[in-house]
């Protein structure tokens, strides 16, 4: 199974993280990838609930994911799926948010899964070998596009 | 015109074969090579090694030019560079909103202990 997990520590307590993570004011403050603005933030946070979220970037261009709530325990788990849009990433995915408390804070962890063409990039991935690692510092250095 | 999306089905496609994968790793260490010197390496024949370098070159990751009767082979990064982008693409979507993420809980953070402390 394809996926992708990060986690952060955020030095804020689990509700108001989850309350960020839930509310449309919450997501217009941070959802956007750079100073472009949310255009829009519906939420219907319930089980079988959907959220959309459209977002302009700098270069102009929107953007807009939608989903299903499908699991929703408040503040620990916030699961959903995931879909863009437009053809950007045809087919659904899954996402979710766990939020643990630490002291002075939550710890979150993200994991976006069933990302589309698993198969592909599965079998990509494997054979992505060594060279390949080699080939990938070369194209983030600074010679990419040269 | 090649769309985003096809280009990404050809460097995938021609990145599945470990043979051009090798290939293109030599090229990148060594900035180029003659076909009959890519051709060493492997044990196989210079027309399968041919057909290798057809793939590479239509999903434009060489471009190969000649001289007298020495075909000379490059890599050229820009269809690997899309398709690191594109497989690294949620990674970078996430960790950027993230950031933000923190920077406005512990904003609201802060506010909540405010309102708290006075009491």
């Amino acid at each position: 199974m394809t996926s992708l997990t990060l986690t952060r520590r955020l030095k804020a307590r689990p509700s108001i993280v989850f309350d960020a993570l839930t509310t449309p004011a919450g997501v217009a403050a941070w959802w956007g990838p750079d100073a472009g603005p949310v255009l829009l933030a519906e939420i219907d946070l319930r089980v079988g609930g959907r959220f959309r979220v459209r977002f302009r970037m700098l270069d102009g261009s929107e953007h807009e994911s939608s989903g299903e709530y499908l699991e929703i325990v408040r503040p620990e788990l916030l699961a959903m799926s995931w879909r863009w849009a437009g053809n950007e990433d045809p087919g659904e995915s899954h996402l979710e948010f766990r939020l643990r408390p630490i002291a002075g804070g939550t710890e979150l962890t993200l994991t976006h899964s069933r990302l589309h063409d698993e198969d592909t990039r599965r079998s990509h991935e494997q054979g992505w070998s060594g060279a390949l690692d080699k080939l990938v510092r070369h194209f983030e250095g600074g010679r990419a596009g040269a | 015109m090649v769309n985003y999306q096809e280009r990404l089905n050809r460097t995938f496609a021609a990145l599945v074969d470990p043979t051009r994968r090798a290939i293109l790793a030599r090229l990148e260490r060594e900035d180029e090579a003659s076909v009959s010197e890519l051709a060493e390496p492997f044990a196989i024949k210079l027309p399968a090694v041919m057909k290798h370098l057809d793939v590479l070159d239509e999903a434009g990751l060489i471009t190969r030019s000649k001289q007298g009767r020495v075909v000379t082979v490059r890599l050229s990064p820009r269809p690997m560079k899309e398709a690191m982008d594109w497989l690294h693409r949620y990674e970078r979507f996430w960790t950027e909103r993230l950031d933000r993420l923190a920077a406005f809980v512990e904003r609201e953070e802060r506010k909540a202990r405010k309102k708290e402390k006075p009491r």
